[in-house]
């Protein structure tokens, strides 16, 4: 009941901030829980299945270009979306058959090799994507239910209103009996074999999850701000879901935003301070490590908050 | 220019390609063999070790002086800077394979972002310390490229000596295969753990000065090395010092040969897939026996 309170409360907070944020703030929000919605996928390989990926860009960046293609081609941006959901997932699917075999650090540097051919890939067939400039999406073909999605207000609400979808699907996940065995999966996989599960296949899953909302997530960015290309299937987009996961806290369901939102204030703040937001990402990567394995919400659950979902 | 001599260019382009990536790679392979962590700011060494060889050059008016100078200064610092990353970070996490490279991504940002603000975005470079020229019939071809050969090849030698002949390498092996049982044998593990990571570092950081006047110095120089170094350590067998010459011997020659029939970046991206197939089939590389 509090669990249910609380991310009702977070949402009604987040629909408040789009009427009262000034306009610059406003585009950065959107694009915080944009990237939430990317990190909430990271979370449930990474913080509830326990899968390490260094190669959630593939799923991220398919799901923009397959989206921005099919745009650039002339469908319309609801099943565009769609289109990007789908590249996601099937990416996910794919790359976690091969990849599922390995465990570790061997399943760390698969997946990050499979997203560096993805980009590389991507750069050789520059023609078709537009290789590293990218293309811009025409504000005209940027409209969904009827709304501008060039416009700040109608761009917020769309945002938010997939982050609210996807938060809670993830909540409900995490709930069940299907998200228990996930977790089963992480605290100890030889057990939950034991008792039955199969890891593969759980796990396979939990890509799969995974993958469809990087893949909603990377299409949703194209569409909303308008540009895709393929600098976004760099590593970094690989290290940020788990640098806002692992800062937020990994296995909480609040951490991706919490994460994702700090961590643009903080390169924010910082950008008065350096040109380049590398450093803020690199001290803080290191400072959680050593100082704070859990996160925030997952100290904070630790330290007595038990209720925290 | 015909078949035969555009292959022997091809050829010695790959040669010398393979000794910078063998000392490269078998940095790498020391810490991942020795410590069981993957170093992914492995890049970053190495290409420290490019600036700081450009930075010393500067600093001494000559060309050959200033290059032997920065053979001699740029290693050893950057081996003291991953000592101290070793025993203030690695040590603090116990060596924890996952965090290990969580931290050391968090570094490589780190170390890319200094370079970027004391060294500049432009890429520089470093005069070779001789610039003697080999004419063959066909073309004529830099004699400072062989020198790296076999600059190369002494390094490696001493090295493979050193493992296999001296103490601190016979006490290295021992920790490579048991932690625990060297420790109980009275050996200082952590300062193994110091030195074999700067070992690795200086081994890069040694491969960059080498390869600085052939190509420039550039605070993004480190994507490649990592990633060819990842490509060679895991094909030539995680841990295997052989495996890995080996590997970056045919890495280097087939780079060398078929970036000159085909585009390099399909060159990478075969070879960046072929790196993950070999991790998920044969987890234990290509040259290496399976895992007891």
């Amino acid at each position: 009941m509090k669990a249910l309170v609380l991310h009702l409360a977070v949402l009604a907070a987040l629909a408040a901030m789009g009427f009262l944020l000034p306009p610059y703030h406003h585009g950065m929000m959107a694009r915080v829980l944009v990237m939430a919605v990317f990190a909430i996928g990271y979370n449930i390989a990474f913080g509830y299945t326990g899968l390490l990926s260094l190669g959630h860009a593939l799923h991220f960046c398919a799901g923009m270009m397959a989206c921005g293609i099919a745009m650039r081609e002339g469908v319309a941006a609801g099943p565009a979306l769609l289109l990007g959901l789908a590249a996601g997932g099937v990416t996910a699917l794919a790359t976690g058959l091969l990849a599922l075999r390995t465990a570790g650090v061997s399943f760390m540097i698969v997946t990050l090799m499979f997203a560096q051919a993805f980009h590389l890939a991507l750069l050789y067939y520059g023609g078709f994507t537009g290789g590293d400039e990218g293309f811009p999406l025409p504000g005209a073909a940027r409209r969904l239910f009827g709304l501008d999605l060039t416009q700040a207000g109608p761009r917020y609400a769309v945002a938010l209103v997939l982050f609210g979808l996807v938060l809670l699907a993830q909540w409900g996940l995490v709930s069940s009996r299907f998200g228990r065995s996930l977790i089963a999966m992480r605290e100890n996989e030889e057990r939950s074999r034991m008792l039955g599960y199969n890891p593969f296949t759980t796990k396979l899953a939990a890509l799969v999850i995974s993958g469809l909302c990087a893949g909603i997530a990377g299409a949703a960015y194209g569409v909303l701000f308008g540009y895709v290309g393929a600098s976004f299937g760099t590593t970094q987009y690989s290290i940020l879901p788990m640098l806002y996961v692992l800062l937020g806290g990994a296995g909480t369901t609040l951490g991706p935003l919490l994460g994702a939102g700090l961590m643009a204030w903080l390169i924010d703040a910082a950008s008065g301070l350096t040109d380049s937001p590398l450093a803020v990402i690199g001290v803080t990567l290191i400072g959680l490590v050593v100082f704070a394995p859990r996160g925030i919400l997952g100290t904070l659950r630790q330290r007595g908050l038990k209720w925290l979902p | 220019m015909g078949t035969g001599p555009l292959l022997l260019l091809a050829t010695l382009e790959g040669t010398v390609m393979a000794a910078v990536l063998a000392l490269a790679a078998v940095g790498l392979s020391l810490t991942f063999g020795v410590m069981r962590v993957v170093n992914v700011a492995h890049g970053e060494f190495y290409m420290l070790g490019a600036v700081l060889a450009w930075a010393v050059a500067q600093a001494v008016p000559s060309a050959p002086l200033g290059f032997v100078a920065a053979l001699l200064i740029a290693p050893p610092l950057v081996a003291a800077l991953a000592w101290v990353t070793d025993t203030t970070l690695l040590k603090r996490l116990n060596y924890d394979p996952e965090s290990t490279i969580v931290a050391t991504i968090g570094l490589s940002y780190l170390l890319q972002q200094g370079a970027l603000s004391f060294f500049g975005p432009d890429a520089r470079p470093v005069a070779a310390p001789f610039s003697l020229r080999l004419q063959f019939p066909w073309f004529g071809y830099s004699g400072y490229k062989l020198f790296v050969v076999l600059a190369a090849l002494l390094v490696l030698g001493a090295v493979w000596l050193f493992l296999r002949r001296s103490k601190a390498g016979l006490v290295m092996r021992a920790t490579q295969v048991d932690r625990n049982t060297a420790r109980a044998f009275g050996i200082n593990v952590d300062r193994v753990y110091a030195g074999t990571f700067a070992l690795g570092a200086g081994l890069a950081a040694l491969a960059a000065v080498l390869v600085v006047p052939i190509s420039q110095a550039h605070y993004l120089m480190g994507h490649d090395p990592l990633l060819l170094s990842f490509i060679v350590v895991i094909i030539g067998g995680l841990g295997s010092l052989r495996g890995t010459l080996i590997a970056a011997l045919i890495i280097g020659l087939a780079d060398g040969i078929l970036s000159m029939l085909y585009p390099p970046t399909l060159a990478k991206i075969v070879a960046t897939l072929a790196v993950a197939l070999v991790l998920v089939f044969r987890p234990q590389g290509l040259f290496g026996a399976p895992a007891r």
